[in-house]
């Protein structure tokens, strides 16, 4: 579903202040993105704003990819990434 | 402050919630008087504020109960907007020696006075890191600071207030957000006036001012933390409490 993706992109770009070609799938968010912990959180809350869905905080802990956010929003919406 | 803050004061029927609502209220923002118990105390401090030219609406919040919490935020976010302003002040005391003090008044205690202000600054955090600007005051006490016999709950749960301001000004403290604790002395409020007179008159001689302390002394402190003025102060814990911790 490449509109998800697109979409889950756009808004960590947004929040993680990088530009857009560099969240890549395989991109890692402390290594490559340069987020700290807070920075995911508020990744996460515009994520939740945006697709009206709730992540609890156990389920963040094993997020550690944009490919692996992407497939957490698409899990909780009961769509194939 | 940004242009139209909005604040909500827990615990604002009456005394130091009351007062500072009035002082923020005077300085522009628009207030929610959050109450409980006292929903007359609540209109009365609404119709203060609004007597002073200031806007503000009454809250009913329990802050020991998460979905009353959500329930209050959404009002104010659907009447005024976003909460930038939280002032953590609802309080409960049941004095007792530790002994003979009941696990229902420990656990009153500390779900009022901590988890009531850990709850509240949860739900008001993600639209204030989203402003990249907030203001979170937590009302704690000069019992924070001293231990007091007869208050071993009060007391933890005020200390603990204490450690939630320091460490939550560390976690947001990078995006505009300040978290300070105001530590209040002996104030005329209805929570020391049901003291004995001996107490009271001991009190008074421990406190180098030599006097109770005034609701809106304590509300100066608040407001002024609440505003733009205190950007660089951040996980501070002030006392306003007429020398009595010096």
């Amino acid at each position: 579903m490449p509109e998800l993706q697109g979409k889950v992109r756009k808004i960590l770009a947004e929040n993680l202040s990088v530009p857009e070609d560099q969240v890549k799938a395989e991109a890692r968010f402390q290594e490559d993105l340069d987020a700290d912990s807070l920075d995911l959180v508020e990744a996460v809350l515009a994520l939740e704003e945006e697709f009206g869905v709730t992540i609890p905080e156990e389920e963040m802990e094993g997020v550690k990819t944009v490919g692996q956010a992407v497939q957490l929003v698409a899990t909780k919406l009961g769509v194939s990434a | 402050m940004p242009e139209a803050t909005i604040a909500l004061v827990t615990g604002a029927s009456r005394g130091i919630g009351s007062a500072a609502c009035l002082a923020l209220a005077r300085a522009g923002v628009t207030v929610g008087v959050g109450y409980r118990s006292d929903p007359e105390g609540a209109e009365e401090t609404v119709a203060k504020a609004r007597a002073d030219g200031g806007i503000a609406l009454p809250v009913a919040v329990d802050v020991r109960d998460e979905e009353s919490i959500e329930e209050a935020f959404r009002r104010v976010e659907k009447d005024v907007g976003p909460v930038r302003v939280l002032v953590n002040n609802a309080g409960y005391t049941k004095d007792g020696l530790a002994v003979k003090y009941t696990t229902e008044n420990w656990d009153a205690t500390i779900d009022t006075n901590l988890k009531g202000a850990f709850l509240c600054s949860r739900r008001a955090l993600p639209a204030m890191l989203k402003a990249r600007w907030g203001r979170i005051v937590n009302v704690a006490s000069v019992a924070a600071l001293r231990g007091n016999a007869g208050q071993a709950a009060y007391s933890a749960s005020k200390t603990g207030l204490v450690g939630l301001t320091r460490s939550l000004a560390r976690e947001v403290g990078g995006r505009g957000i300040t978290v300070n604790a105001v530590c209040p002395g002996f104030v005329e409020t209805r929570m020391t006036e049901v003291q004995r007179e001996e107490i009271r008159k001991r009190y008074v001689e421990m406190t180098p001012a030599g006097r109770f302390g005034t609701p809106e002394e304590v509300a100066a402190v608040i407001a002024f933390l609440c505003g733009s003025e205190a950007s660089y102060v951040n996980g501070s814990v002030v006392s306003v409490d007429g020398g009595l911790s010096a």
